[in-house]
């Protein structure tokens, strides 16, 4: 919150972004949930630019607002006849879990305002974010970057054949 | 830097009420993916925050964002088979495991 237009822009964005997480594990209808997901989503893209993370606001944008939400959006409509369907769509324990969930976040919210360590103020921007990252990818994560091209390629894999109609 | 972990935090929070509370399962998924994106931004604040030199926060929460892809994909998959199964996506419905 260094200067205030910056400040603004995080209220707006983090407003934009609760209401319509709230929205997302709160509507009946699962598709207005998707849609509302994807607000979320790219607040969060916002968040990143926010916090000097350029490449990173890319890469939420693309993958998770173009890739993971086309296909959950592709999946609520294979799926529809449950989906569409105006039913409840919380189970028996939502009271229980929403005090559950709200002494949850009430004691990380006081545990983060109590530990004096995290005031810091902030850092400069790093200069040529994507530059760096790029760099690090290449050198120091190198084996963790292989590595995750491989778990990609079995979960492409894996979806394939789960998917897959039977044959027999 | 407090907001922006406060901020996270209430997200998560809300994620996971979505995930105790959602029956359908694509909901669930949908919920799983708010709690992701808490911990990114977390991973993000701290990197910029905390770690003056270095971009590692920012490399893991790219990790991230490729396993919840991977995730997304196989768990989408599986919501299918589900449906293919049961007839329909309803978690209440789906609790025998093998049979």
């Amino acid at each position: 919150m260094d200067q205030p237009q910056v400040g603004l822009v995080f209220w707006i964005l983090s407003f934009v972004m609760l209401v319509s997480a709230f929205m997302v594990v709160s509507l009946k209808n699962i598709f207005h949930c998707a849609l509302f997901l994807i607000l979320c989503l790219f607040s969060v893209a916002g968040i990143f630019i926010l916090l000097g993370a350029e490449f990173l606001a890319a890469a939420q944008v693309l993958i998770y607002i173009g890739a993971v939400s086309v296909l959950i959006i592709f999946a609520i409509m294979l799926t529809s006849n449950l989906a569409s369907k105006k039913i409840t769509q919380t189970n028996e324990n939502a009271v229980v879990s929403f005090f559950v969930c709200f002494i949850f976040a009430l004691t990380t919210l006081l545990l983060i305002g109590n530990t004096r360590v995290w005031h810091y103020a902030a850092q400069g921007a790093v200069k040529d974010n994507t530059l760096n990252l790029g760099r690090y990818l290449m050198t120091e994560f190198m084996l963790p970057f292989e590595v995750v091209s491989v778990l990609l390629l079995a979960a492409m894999i894996g979806a394939i054949v789960l998917a897959r109609k039977d044959k027999s | 830097m407090f907001y922006y972990l406060a901020l996270a935090a209430i997200l998560f929070s809300i994620g996971l009420f979505g995930v105790l509370t959602r029956r359908n399962v694509i909901g669930i998924l949908m919920s799983l993916e708010l709690m992701f994106n808490a911990a990114n931004i977390n991973f993000v604040t701290f990197n910029k925050f905390i770690v003056t030199d270095g971009l590692t926060g920012q490399i893991f929460a790219i990790f991230i964002i490729v396993v919840a892809a991977a995730e997304a994909t196989v768990g989408l998959a599986i919501v299918l088979l589900i449906y293919r199964n049961w007839r329909g996506i309803d978690m209440d419905h789906v609790r025998i495991m093998k049979w």
